[in-house]
């Protein structure tokens, strides 16, 4: 009965915004330029937030899985602060950061002439530091889970470090890597407190679906829903399309 | 280890006694001294209310004024207490629509409380102060802003509200008036988002209410302004109301609340803060 109480919380919410949703002039919302101009835009940016997350995440999972170092402790626990920070204030922490007057910010302004908020970069750089923990604790469990006896026969066999961990390490690791870049790219496309810090609101530039949804709940609630109707769609299918991965995963075990 | 752990167990309970002891005290941060001023003239006899506890939602431009305005209200008042809530308009007449329990509303334009009233959740409405818009710049105005025009100076660094919240609605009317055309960098939800970008150091330049720029502002000290002149400025009036409830005790402290606005104190308050009356 409780399970079914929980199953009555996720689905009642979605059940809302199907019914509630404008089908009679669908086909007018969806026409809408800024509906599509803010769908684009979060698309662009969590994939690329996703895609930063992996380039930078992966080699920083293996590390954590494989290397023994002096604090490794505080630099898990650093990875994971993202997760468990108010987005908000990871929004200004960003700034503090990157800002115009921030720590590194100021001199990326002073001698390169790059500035990250109010930019795309900027987006795709908060959604990163919040999204990113995701895929580093998945695929660190992921690289755990591989069995060092193969990486072993490997290097007796006389592999090189590099391609023992493209063909033997990483396949293994694949199916956890790609469940912690779904859940990545899932919370990048959801982001709202860090990106409208730290990088503000200009549709086409920095205005994510979340923002967007957020301003026509106030002026045009119809778009609002359409906007989040279509955003559910979306991760539904993905999340359809995984979900052999999804449980794949789960039988090594975290 | 037993020891340690009922150690721990002891500390956790400790800290959350002292948690809970705080959050009953803080009342919302509104319980400060009664202003100092006080009633003056003898112009107002408070009228004896019962005991109540009032929500007002106000707009993020009526932030200080309406904490002052408070504290003089609970000072003519004792026994009644009042909770604040300060977004942009528009979220604000979103949540009393939605349903949130609020005894009084306070918007920064007319759009916002009308859809409030369209619900039939206006029980009284008055117009109470008069707002202009003003250019918000760093300390010493390093980019030497003069006026509207400089606004478009490419390079520049400009942000602006929304066009969904009033002040946004206000500076776009401004600007086209004037025929600038400017490419700001981000349209913040409220007003004192952008307050607080050009405060930060992150925009060069905002528009924002005259209101917002006084000596006594959060951000005086990191902001200056440049006047906007009244040919190119616009007013906005702004209007507040008590709404539907059903609670007597609640209903009449909403109404006294409002009749503040309009008296004598309430305006000489309005006036300190830079709001002109209507």
């Amino acid at each position: 009965m409780l399970a079914g109480l929980a199953v009555a919380l996720l689905g009642l919410p979605l059940l809302g915004l199907v019914i509630r949703a404008p089908w009679s002039n669908m086909g007018g919302e969806l026409a809408a330029p800024e509906i599509r101009q803010a769908l684009g835009l979060s698309l662009f940016c969590s994939l690329a937030a996703t895609a930063l997350a992996a380039v930078i995440g992966i080699p920083l999972a293996w590390t954590l899985a494989r290397v023994e170092f002096p604090g490794r402790r505080l630099v898990r626990a650093l990875t994971v602060l993202p997760m468990v920070l108010p987005p908000v204030v990871g929004g200004v922490a960003l700034l503090m950061a990157f800002g115009r007057n921030g720590i590194v910010g100021s001199a990326l302004d002073s001698w390169f002439g790059i500035r990250l908020p109010f930019t795309t970069a900027g987006v795709v750089l908060a959604e990163t530091f919040v999204a990113m923990p995701f895929l580093v604790v998945t695929a660190e469990a992921g690289f755990r889970s591989v069995d060092t006896s193969l990486e072993n026969a490997g290097l007796a066999l006389g592999m090189r470090r590099w391609s023992l961990f493209r063909r033997v390490t990483l396949p293994l690791a694949a199916p956890s890597i790609a469940a912690g870049a779904v859940l990545c790219w899932a919370r990048a496309l959801g982001e709202f407190g860090a990106t409208i810090t730290f990088a503000g609101s200009f549709p086409g530039r920095t205005q994510t679906t979340p923002l967007k949804v957020y301003l026509l709940l106030e002026t045009r609630p119809e778009g609002a829903i359409v906007l989040s109707l279509l955003l559910l769609v979306l991760s539904g299918a993905i999340l359809v399309a995984l979900r052999d991965r999804w449980l794949g995963v789960r039988a090594p075990g975290a | 280890m037993p020891g340690s752990a009922r150690r721990g167990a002891v500390a956790v309970a400790l800290i959350l006694a002292v948690m809970s002891v705080l959050a009953s005290c803080g009342d919302g941060g509104q319980k400060a001294a009664p202003d100092p001023t006080g009633p003056t003239g003898g112009t107002e006899t408070p009228a004896s209310l019962r005991p109540a506890r009032i929500t007002v939602l106000a707009a993020s431009s009526l932030t200080e004024v309406f904490d002052r305005l408070a504290r003089t209200f609970e000072a003519q008042h004792p026994g009644v207490n009042v909770t604040l809530s300060f977004a942009a308009s528009s979220s604000l007449a979103r949540q009393v629509v939605e349903g949130a329990p609020a005894d009084v509303l306070a918007t920064a334009d007319h759009i916002a409380f009308n859809s409030v009233t369209a619900a039939g959740l206006v029980v009284r409405r008055q117009v109470f102060a008069v707002n202009r818009l003003a250019i918000a710049v760093a300390q010493g105005n390093p980019e030497g802003i003069r006026g509207l025009s400089d606004l478009a100076r490419p390079g520049l660094v400009l942000v602006l509200c929304a066009v969904e919240v009033p002040c946004g609605r206000l500076s776009a009317r401004v600007l086209r008036s004037a025929g600038v055309e400017t490419r700001p960098a981000s349209l913040e939800p409220d007003v004192k988002a952008v307050l607080s970008r050009v405060a930060l150091g992150e925009a060069d330049a905002g528009i924002v209410y005259a209101t917002d720029l006084l000596e006594g502002s959060s951000v005086a000290g990191r902001v200056d302004e440049v006047v906007i002149p009244s040919e190119q400025n616009i007013s906005s009036t702004y209007p507040a109301g008590v709404l539907r409830g059903s609670d007597p005790d609640r209903q009449a402290a909403a109404g006294a609340f409002v009749d503040l606005l309009t008296s004598a104190d309430g305006r000489r308050i309005l006036a300190d803060h830079g709001f002109g009356v209507p």
